[in-house]
């Protein structure tokens, strides 16, 4: 919004309430301005290494009731030997203030690359998933949550 | 808040190679930092940010958490029995303050 504003008069934060009421109703464009900042994130980590799809075997619920508590469940295809293995993987939320979810470092002394959490969810959104392996072959997944109660602030 | 108690869900036996589950969960608000107090400040940040599991003290799976995960993490995944040995669970909170816990597993 704002970014000069050093102290807001009433109108000015009366404003701001509104823009951001805008900004809630045209979810579209909030979403896409979070998947450039995924995409940021992504890059932050794994540099420019092309993403390819697949490998990855991402479960979340299509409708979460509960933005609170949402189980993710994955696993990425890989004998997990020493010499082939899943080095690590990530999960970043389109649509939530920090686009942060988790970040999973496997060994090869684990026998599958999989797990499962619960996160929180503020909105219908997308969660990507990108897995390294250890040849340094970079894997993306993506899956919408439509989210009724958005689990995030209060 | 209460001292965060952990709990983990695992067989004490097994076969050597086997691969067995593990369920673990921990008592934790998980504060996001996003969420505001009555009077509109402000509530800081204070999540559990690392999990770390071992076998016989050797790290095996380390998970960064961030402010997404949700209040009381719980966390299942595999792990395969090499042989005898203990496994070992922590969680590292935003303060510093590290839980554990650990499971004895005897490998037949």
């Amino acid at each position: 919004m704002n970014a000069d504003w050093h102290a807001p008069n009433r109108r000015q934060v009366l404003m701001a309430g509104l823009a951001g009421i805008a900004g809630l109703a045209a979810g579209a464009s909030l979403a896409s301005a979070s998947t450039d900042q995924v995409a940021a994130e992504i890059k932050k980590v794994f540099g420019d290494k092309p993403l390819s799809e697949g490998k990855i075997k991402l479960d979340l619920p299509s409708i979460a009731e509960n933005g609170l508590v949402v189980p993710l469940n994955f696993e990425v295809e890989s004998p997990m030997t020493d010499k082939d293995y899943v080095k690590s993987v990530h999960f970043f939320a389109e649509g939530n203030p920090n686009p942060l979810v988790a970040a999973f470092h496997f060994t090869p002394m684990m026998p599958k690359a999989a797990a499962q959490i619960r996160i929180r969810l503020a909105q219908t959104q997308n969660i990507v998933a990108v897995a390294e392996m250890s040849d340094g072959k970079v894997y993306t997944a993506k899956k919408e949550v439509k989210v009724t109660i958005g689990g995030c602030g209060g | 808040m209460a001292k965060p108690t952990p709990r983990i869900r695992m067989p004490a036996t097994a076969k050597a190679g086997d691969v067995v589950e593990v369920k673990t969960l921990i008592s934790h608000e998980m504060e996001s930092g996003q969420r505001k107090d009555k009077d509109g400040k402000l509530i800081p940040r204070k999540i559990i940010n690392k999990f770390v599991v071992k076998f016989d003290g050797q790290p095996i799976m380390t998970v960064d958490w961030h402010s997404a995960v949700s209040a009381n993490p719980y966390q299942s995944f595999f792990v395969r029995v090499p042989k005898s040995g203990t496994f070992t669970f922590e969680w590292t909170d935003d303060d510093g303050s590290v839980y554990s816990a650990e499971q004895k597993v005897t490998a037949s």
